[in-house]
């Protein structure tokens, strides 16, 4: 018999962002919604963190997979817009952060397991949202990510319309996510929601016992 | 035992396309190991499937797509996967083709005889119950997720959902096979207790038509039956009829 102290199931475990992110455009801007929940195996090593990154003052990445992979590559593509933007002297389009994005996701796609949605509004083509998977690159009007996504494809398919206003893309972002941490055991915790438009970027939290309720058999 | 292959290299595969899956599955993508025979000769037949079942006050809806596959090859466009147990009891099946179809003739011989000894029509959670015991029996040889639905007078309209491992829990609402995982979100929001039967129907047709969309072992058609005590109600909807959302 082997007395070794291997520790803790959790310490040895990645630590995943095991998530639900979403994006949604809407004329005039974009809603960016996350959980936050942070696991390592069965343990929730953070249940607070919010996975809204800013790239730039009006761009912002959700991200997903792999909790070191997908802030370091936050971090990387923070650090190129700032160079690129003093370059061109003018705030950067939504575009050219994804394709940051894109080119760090595509280049080590072996190595990293990070799906980022990068969403945004600039002044050439308002507000866009992106999808960065395994290295591609497409613009879409909405996009969800991260593991508790697959339960909710059918609910946003069924209520997604094109032309909602913002406070209609704001509780269409809270009611995904909400359903979506109640099914998936990677999700849960609070809802950090993002609104940016022309006129700036709203950061806001709505904590557990304010989401909304659905059929729960 | 699962796949029977033609050559005599047994290739082993991970049975995904029943059991609720997390990630979308990609796999799949190898190459063959002979190209004398195509791949699809070597895959297991499966019912990946959207299924569900829903109770309304005097007796249930059920529902499933079409299509079963057998690797990338759909073997039947037009299955019928809303198997009938006794008269007033059906059952949708996911999972493996064989596994189900064995498993529901067992249980209909059982009942059937078993209906004969009582002098009366079987309840559903009989039904319900003798396919949970050939489930949790032969678990480790099985890939069956099933459903189990039905009208008895003691009890009214009744759901039973039997998935992967052989438990048995009665809900108003379940839904089951690979293409279930994208509708949960959709079923938690828009389902209300004390729905009617054709806003069941209405709420079946809609979560099918969406799981058939996104997940690819599931298509074709939507088979649809209501089971009550005026008896068992089949609707097909086709392709062109099925009701369509916005990303379209």
């Amino acid at each position: 018999i082997m007395f070794e102290e291997t520790g803790p199931e959790w310490l040895s475990e990645e630590v995943k962002t095991g998530t639900t992110i979403i994006a949604i455009e809407f004329d005039g801007g974009v809603v960016l919604g996350s959980d936050s929940r942070v696991s390592a195996g069965a343990s929730v090593v953070n249940r607070v963190m919010n996975k809204l990154s800013p790239l730039h003052d009006k761009i912002y990445c959700a991200l997903s997979g792999s909790a070191a992979d997908a802030q370091t590559i936050a971090e990387i593509v923070n650090y190129q817009l700032d160079v690129h933007s003093i370059e061109i002297g003018e705030d950067p389009q939504v575009r050219s952060a994804a394709t940051l994005v894109r080119n760090i996701s595509y280049k080590y796609k072996e190595e990293l397991s990070a799906h980022l949605i990068v969403a945004g509004w600039d002044r050439r083509d308002g507000g866009q949202v992106f999808a960065t998977m395994k290295g591609l690159l497409t613009r879409q009007p909405f996009a969800v990510g991260g593991s508790g996504s697959s339960y909710v494809y059918g609910f946003v398919d069924a209520e997604y319309r094109r032309g909602m206003r913002k406070e209609e893309c704001q509780q269409f972002v809270v009611n995904t996510l909400s359903l979506a941490m109640n099914r998936d055991g990677s999700s849960g915790g609070v809802a950090y929601i993002v609104t940016i438009d022309e006129h700036g970027t709203e950061e806001k939290v709505v904590l557990g016992n304010q989401l909304p309720t659905f059929f729960d058999q | 035992m699962r796949g029977q292959p033609l050559l005599s290299t047994v290739i082993h595969r991970e049975k995904m396309a029943a059991a609720p899956v997390m990630m979308p599955y990609f796999g799949q993508q190898i190459s063959s190991k002979s190209d004398l025979v195509p791949d699809w000769t070597r895959q297991e037949v499966s019912t990946g499937t959207t299924i569900m079942a829903v109770e309304y006050d005097g007796g249930v809806v059920i529902g499933a797509d079409s299509r079963t596959t057998t690797g990338a090859y759909i073997a039947n466009r037009v299955t019928d996967k809303l198997t009938r147990i006794h008269n007033k009891i059906y059952c949708c099946r996911s999972g493996s083709a064989a596994d189900t179809q064995a498993i529901a003739e067992i249980v209909a011989y059982q009942l059937g005889f078993h209906s004969i000894e009582l002098d009366e029509p079987p309840l559903v959670e009989t039904a319900a119950n003798l396919f949970r015991a050939s489930c949790y029996r032969y678990r480790e040889e099985l890939t069956a997720g099933i459903l189990v639905a039905g009208w008895d007078k003691r009890k009214g309209g009744q759901v039973y959902s039997v998935p992967i491992g052989g438990m048995l829990v009665r809900q108003p609402v379940s839904v089951g096979g690979s293409g279930s995982t994208y509708i949960y979100g959709f079923m938690d929001a828009n389902y209300k207790p004390g729905m009617n039967k054709e806003q069941c129907m209405e709420l079946t047709a809609a979560a099918l038509s969406l799981a058939m969309e996104r997940d690819g072992s599931s298509g074709g058609v939507v088979r649809l039956a209501s089971i009550s005590e005026e008896g068992v109600e089949r609707r097909v909807i086709l392709g062109n009829q099925l009701p369509k959302f916005s990303t379209h």
